[in-house]
């Protein structure tokens, strides 16, 4: 039978349409004129300007504290969890998915707002402290998504076979379960990692003065003028972030070969 | 079943444990995510219908007692028209993006295993992206200054004074470029799943080609396409950053009026009241999934 060369055809549009902006963007970063309209000349004085940028410098801190400190304690958290879900099937893991399952669905303005007036009513001082709670909050929950995913094509009878040859509670713990799992964890860990440097609306809510990411500091300058610094500024976090998930496709796959 | 619960479960044996017993390792594991989710995620979302029946305060935060003032402004006139439009606008993107999406994932579900993986990688790329940068990117094609709109001035397919930005148009095209992808994974797994043979046999019983696709491969993906309805309507339903970076005053969405109250007018029982009713109209169609997801099982359908 002859396919229809439509699917084709429909997804090399698609694929167009996804890359279109994007290399305007970077093209438009080299361009010596502020706005899209005409080339005046290739220049790299935008990224100049960049690095001199106060607001983006702090904004950068800001963006790899937090994203490191969310990671950390929504990895260890969200894996703890996605062992407790697979591990035991009380109705206290019921409600435990539920709630697992909570800040996947929520939309993140609603995130957002709540966790505001939940620091409001309890009078918490909006800063770091408060973005990094918020991150970790979503954070796990794609953590424990990501490692439950993993244990449920885990052999169990490895963990038994590592206790017949005499290994301890601990010794299992750390020479057989975690070195296995440890593609999902790692792969976890990404994702929070990935999604919190990508966050704008919930930090937007939560963040105080001083706090800002780079995100809301994107937005900051999106709003009051400096278009051509946002593209320098977009190509260099788009180039960091498409590493960060192509060196993750190669090291996920080389493990697989 | 009682007796069978009663049975010592061994405890070298690691695997899922059978329902009924409680444990103090399963106290240990399970008390931090939950005490975390209870306290930054359940009693929040409680809060942002509570927090709707109390009166402001001037200061900007909240004042004392209990009014029903912010359900009464939220009938106002005003309203039914930005909740309208969300609900249209959030309906429309997520039907296109189903739309583009069904072609892609039928397309990757029949490549071969090797250029699959590259394919896929190519679609999910752009989405790792910045959200904002994406939307920035829009700005920067859709400028009145840009070559996209000098272009079609050139071409005389739009007047000189005519905008791409800020409106209601700019909306949809960065909705369905953001959450596009969203719909393409789910369809795509779907679609892998599929048996192609169904397809053949229904064109050698004479189905025309659109005929044979429409009758036999949108039911066998009905799944995804479920999820991907998902996936997409919700976030949009919710959307703000988008409407307030490349629409205009004109085309306002729930998610900018939330924002507005609580940035501008510094209201937060009105911004939870606009929040409580968002949560309820994204209540709807994961309601309406969870039924869906409930008869397939019981019907007895398709696993």
């Amino acid at each position: 039978m002859k396919r229809s060369r439509f699917p084709f055809v429909a997804t090399t549009l698609i694929l167009v349409f996804l890359y279109l902006p994007i290399l305007v963007l970077f093209a438009q970063s080299f361009n010596d004129a502020r706005f899209g309209g005409s080339w005046n000349g290739f220049t790299l004085k935008w990224y100049k300007l960049l690095f001199e940028h106060r607001g983006v410098i702090t904004a950068t801190e800001n963006t790899l504290i937090v994203a490191v400190t969310a990671t950390l304690l929504s990895t260890v958290l969200g894996t703890l969890a996605a062992w407790a879900l697979h591990r035991f099937q009380s109705r206290m893991q019921k409600v435990h998915q539920v709630l697992i399952y909570g800040p996947l669905v929520v939309p993140d303005i609603l995130m957002g707002i709540s966790l505001l007036l939940l620091f409001v009513n309890l009078s918490v001082p909006l800063g770091l402290g408060t973005v990094i709670v918020a991150h970790s909050t979503f954070g796990l929950s794609y953590v424990a998504f990501v490692v439950l995913g993993r244990l449920q094509e885990f052999d169990h009878s490895l963990l038994d076979a590592a206790r017949d040859l005499g290994a301890g509670s601990w010794t299992t713990l750390w020479r057989v379960l975690l070195p296995l799992l440890w593609p999902g964890i790692a792969a976890g860990a990404l994702l929070a990692f990935t999604l919190s440097l990508d966050d704008f609306v919930i930090t937007f809510f939560v963040a105080g003065p001083g706090s800002s990411t780079l995100p809301v500091q994107v937005y900051g300058m999106m709003k009051h003028g400096q278009p051509a610094l946002i593209n320098a500024l977009s190509v260099l976090f788009m180039s960091a972030t498409f590493g960060i998930v192509l060196a993750s496709q190669f090291l996920l796959r080389k493990r697989y070969d | 079943m009682k007796p069978l619960r009663s049975i010592k479960v061994s405890p070298v044996h690691d695997g899922p444990l059978k329902p009924g017993r409680l444990d103090r390792r399963e106290w240990a594991l399970t008390l931090p995510t939950i005490i975390w989710l209870v306290l930054l995620f359940a009693v929040p979302t409680a809060l942002v219908f509570l927090i709707a029946l109390r009166p402001a305060n001037p200061a900007g935060g909240i004042g004392e007692g209990w009014t029903l003032a912010t359900l009464k402004d939220l009938m106002q006139p005003a309203y039914p028209a930005i909740i309208w439009r969300t609900v249209w606008l959030s309906v429309v993107a997520t039907a296109i993006c189903l739309g583009l999406a069904l072609p892609v994932a039928y397309y990757l579900a029949r490549l071969s295993r090797r250029s699959r993986q590259w394919v896929l990688l190519l679609v999910i790329l752009p989405f790792w992206s910045n959200f904002l940068i994406r939307i920035f990117a829009w700005r920067t094609v859709l400028h009145p200054d840009g070559w996209l709109k000098q272009g079609l001035v050139f071409l005389r397919l739009m007047p000189e004074d005519a905008t791409l930005l800020y409106n209601s148009g700019a909306i949809l095209l960065v909705l369905v470029y953001t959450y596009l992808p969203f719909a393409i994974l789910p369809l795509y797994a779907a679609a892998e799943k599929f048996d192609f043979a169904l397809l053949e046999a229904a064109r050698d019983l004479g189905a025309k080609r659109f005929r044979a696709w429409c009758t036999v491969f949108l039911p066998g993906v009905s799944r995804g396409l479920l999820t991907a309805l998902l996936v997409v309507l919700i976030p949009a339903l919710g959307s703000y950053a988008i409407p307030d970076l490349v629409g205009g005053p004109g085309s306002e969405m729930i998610g900018n009026k939330i924002a507005q109250r609580v940035f501008s007018d510094r209201n937060l029982p009105h911004a939870a009241g606009l929040s409580a009713l968002l949560a309820m109209a994204v209540m709807v169609p994961v309601i309406v999934m969870l039924l869906a997801r409930r008869d397939e099982s019981k019907g007895g359908g398709r696993p």
